[in-house]
């Protein structure tokens, strides 16, 4: 396949999500999610129970597909801000890293100047994060260790699936 | 592109229903969702337009259940299939993990299945894909109605390469979830294979 897989490792889990805890706090936020490009959730804090984070994960990311493309079209490389202003609730979306999604929801008491504050000193360590992830992920494949869990399934475990 | 998360142990795999403009690719996501307990799935989005034609994508996450303590997650995605969406397509088959190809089974339309299969061939080839070497299925849809292809002579025009074929109608449920099965499969035994 042309690109590595995405993995997510309990450490790196941990440092990500004290991250957006803190950025969470920090911008006064409501709820904040990180989004793989390709529409999965990764991870979510705040006030997560009262939407449906599966889909947001997934319009987030084709929100960016799109304005990338728009982008392109421009001869921009990408559109690395989005933000969505609505009548108690706003979006703020930005991409982190070249490749993960970051979306702070916040209401009026907070406001743009400091969640883009906020968010733009966390995207940095969220980078770092990201990128030492990749870099272990690929160390792993080339060591040929494998802890993918789906090296020892078998016919029947994927038959069971479906009964 | 799958994505592994150990963290909360899960697997989440990407399928997108491909194929010509009308052929029943909404059709088939909206059965899935009809026929599959609440609590195995989430909201299916549609964005479509007015008269109900996708505009940008459906999308309907599903959780199959656990395979050595992973939950099991499918993303089944459609694209638009009118010709002029084409800038959309792409971007919906980035990071994709198994294609399923819905061919209108009416002679009238094999010209447009035939084109959409090559489009999908090329915004593959785009993305970095092969679609030789992805989990990849064909479904045959609109069996019910008069005056369709025989099987065979959609094989000959539309499954050179042989790969899993499924005659199906969306509208009344038959061969969608075996379409949907198979592909699944075909993604998991892939996932086994690649790591």
């Amino acid at each position: 396949m042309s690109n590595p897989q995405m993995v997510m490792y309990d450490e790196e889990f941990q440092e990500i999500n004290e991250v957006i805890g803190r950025l969470l706090k920090e911008a006064n936020a409501k709820v904040i999610f990180l989004v793989d490009k390709n529409g999965q959730l990764i991870s979510g804090v705040g006030e997560t129970e009262r939407f449906d984070t599966t889909s947001l994960a997934s319009l987030t990311a084709g929100n960016i597909a799109a304005t990338g493309g728009l982008a392109k079209l421009i001869g921009e490389k990408e559109f690395s801000i989005l933000f969505h202003e609505g009548e108690k609730d706003n979006l703020h979306i930005s991409i982190v890293g070249g490749r993960v999604i970051l979306v702070v929801l916040f209401d009026n008491r907070s406001s743009l100047g400091l969640v883009r504050l906020r968010v733009k000193k966390s995207s940095d360590e969220l980078s770092a994060i990201f990128s030492g992830l990749m870099k272990k992920a690929e160390e792993r494949e080339k060591r040929g260790t494998s802890d993918f869990p789906f090296a020892e399934i078998t016919d029947d475990d994927i038959d069971n699936l479906f009964s | 592109m799958s994505f592994i998360n150990y963290a909360s142990r899960e697997i989440n795999c990407k399928i997108v229903y491909y194929g010509p403009g009308l052929c029943g690719k909404t059709t088939n996501l909206q059965f899935v969702y009809q026929k599959t307990a609440p609590e195995a799935r989430g909201k299916m989005i549609s964005l479509a337009t007015e008269t109900e034609r996708t505009l940008f994508f459906d999308f309907l996450p599903l959780s199959l259940g656990e395979i050595r303590g992973f939950k099991t997650r499918f993303h089944l995605y459609t694209v638009p299939g009118q010709v002029f969406y084409d800038a959309s397509r792409k971007l919906i088959l980035k990071g994709v993990d198994g294609v399923v190809f819905v061919a209108d089974s009416q002679e009238e339309r094999i010209d447009a299945n035939i084109e959409s299969l090559e489009n999908l061939r090329i915004n593959l080839k785009e993305q970095g894909y092969d679609l030789d070497k992805l989990p990849y299925i064909i479904q045959y849809n609109k069996r019910d109605l008069p005056g369709v292809m025989s099987v065979d002579e959609l094989r000959q025009e539309l499954n050179p390469t042989n790969v899993p074929e499924f005659e199906a109608c969306a509208t009344s449920g038959e061969g969608v979830f075996e379409t949907l099965k198979s592909v699944a499969k075909l993604i998991l035994i892939d996932l086994k294979k690649g790591k």
